[in-house]
C-alpha cells in the first residue's frame, strides 16, 4: 500500500483539528468494519441525502426568502424548523446513550466533543454573514443545484475557494 | 394521486423540522457518522487540490460517506421538483415583499429571486456579490467555525456542545448584521 501521506502531518492535523464535523481525525475514531466500506454500503447514505434534499427544498429551508424573513424577525417558520430538529435531535442523542444502541454493523455509538476555540465566533460571523448573502447554508447549495436553479453551481465553487484558503491560511488565523 | 398532492404542498415546520433531527440519530445508527454538510468542501479540496497544504493531508476516503451525502442532497432536489413541485407561489411576509420590491424585486414565483439568482444576474454588481462573495464566505466560514447549521447548530446542539451554541448565536448573529444593515445597500448596487 502506497502512503497518501507522513504519519507526522496527520498527527500534526489531529493535534490541532477543530473541525466538528470530521469524526476520522479523531483520535478515538474507531476503525469500521471492511463491510461498511463497500460501494453498496455508501448507497445507504446517498439514499439518506436524497431524503434530506427532499426535506431542505419541501420544508423552504432553501429559500433566500425564507432565510430573509427568519433574520428580520418577519415569520417563525425556520426558528420553528431549527428549534424542533434540535429538540428531536437531542431526544434521540439522549435515547441513543441511554440505550446503549449500536450501530448496524454492531459498533457502539461513538459521538465527539470538541473544545472551545475563538474560530467559533469569527468563522461563525463570516458564515452568518455568507448566509444573509447566498440565503444558502452548505446543504442547501447542492440542494438548488439540483432542484434546477443551477447558477448555484457558482457560489458552490465560491465556497469551495473559500474552504480552501481556510485551508492555507488556518496556521495563522487566530483559534 | 391524492398523497403526492399532498406531500406537493410545502411542508411545515413541525413536520420539516422533526425530520432534520431525525437525520441525527440515522447518521449514528448508519455507522457512527456526525451530521455536517460543510465538511464535504473539504473533503472536496483534499481530494482534487490538496496542494500540499497541511489541512488537506488527511485520509478523505474515510469519509466519502459525506461526499455519497452531499450527492443524494443534489438529487433530492430534483426528486422534489420533479416530483413535488409546489404548483403555487410562496406565502412570504408582505412587510418583506414591500421592502424587496423597492430594490425592484418583482419574481416572488420561486423559492428564491431570479432577479437576483440566475446566469444572468451573476454579471450584475448585486448577484456578483450574493454569490461569490456569499458563497465564499459560507466555504471560508464554515470551516474557521469547523462546522455549518447541520454540524454545529443541529449535531453539536443535539449532542450537548457548548461551543456549538456559541457558534450558533455567532451564524444568527451575522446573518442579523448583514441582512439588515449591509443588504439594503448591496441590493441598491
Amino acid at each position: 500500500m502506497i502512503p497518501t501521506m507522513s504519519e507526522k502531518e496527520t498527527a500534526y492535523i489531529r493535534e490541532v483539528n477543530t473541525d466538528f464535523e470530521v469524526a476520522s481525525l479523531h483520535e478515538d475514531f474507531a476503525q469500521e468494519p471492511p463491510v461498511a466500506r463497500r460501494l453498496a454500503a455508501q448507497l445507504k447514505f446517498l439514499l439518506a441525502g436524497i431524503c434530506f434534499g427532499v426535506i431542505l427544498i419541501k420544508g423552504e429551508v432553501i429559500s433566500w426568502f425564507r432565510i430573509q424573513e427568519m433574520f428580520r424577525l418577519q415569520s417563525f417558520h425556520m426558528y420553528g424548523v431549527i428549534g424542533s430538529a434540535v429538540v428531536v435531535g437531542m431526544v434521540s442523542v439522549w435515547i441513543l446513550k441511554k440505550g446503549s444502541f449500536k450501530t448496524i454493523y454492531g459498533m457502539p455509538i461513538q459521538l465527539h466533543t470538541r473544545a472551545f476555540n475563538r474560530g467559533q465566533v469569527y468563522g461563525g460571523l463570516l458564515f452568518g454573514f455568507g448566509w444573509a448573502l447566498t440565503g444558502a447554508c452548505p446543504g442547501p447549495l447542492y440542494a438548488q443545484i439540483g432542484a434546477g436553479t443551477t447558477v448555484f453551481i457558482v457560489p458552490l465553487l465560491s465556497a469551495l475557494a473559500g474552504t480552501w484558503v481556510y485551508g492555507l491560511l488556518s496556521r495563522r488565523l487566530p483559534h | 394521486m391524492h398523497f403526492i398532492e399532498y406531500l406537493s404542498r410545502p411542508w411545515p415546520w413541525y413536520i420539516t423540522g422533526p425530520l432534520i433531527g431525525l437525520t441525527v440519530p440515522a447518521l449514528l445508527v448508519m455507522g457512527n457518522k456526525s451530521f455536517g454538510v460543510s465538511s464535504s468542501l473539504r473533503h472536496v479540496c483534499a481530494a482534487i487540490f490538496p496542494a500540499n497544504i497541511s489541512y488537506f493531508k488527511y485520509d478523505w476516503r474515510k469519509e466519502s460517506w459525506n461526499l455519497w451525502f452531499v450527492m443524494g442532497i443534489l438529487l433530492g432536489g430534483l426528486v422534489s421538483v420533479t416530483i413535488f413541485k409546489n404548483p403555487e407561489p410562496m406565502h412570504l411576509n408582505p412587510k418583506l415583499v414591500q421592502e424587496l420590491s423597492g430594490y425592484g424585486i418583482h419574481d416572488y414565483a420561486g423559492l428564491l429571486p431570479a432577479d437576483l439568482f440566475s446566469w444572468h444576474a451573476l454579471l450584475t454588481p448585486r448577484g456578483w456579490v450574493l454569490m461569490v462573495l456569499g458563497g465564499f464566505l459560507v466555504g471560508f466560514g464554515t470551516r474557521y467555525a469547523g462546522g455549518c447549521t447541520s454540524g454545529h447548530s443541529i449535531m453539536g446542539l443535539s449532542n450537548l456542545q457548548w461551543p456549538s451554541l456559541v457558534a450558533t448565536c455567532c451564524f444568527m448573529a451575522g446573518g442579523f448584521l448583514v441582512a439588515n444593515l449591509l443588504l439594503p445597500l448591496i441590493l441598491q448596487l
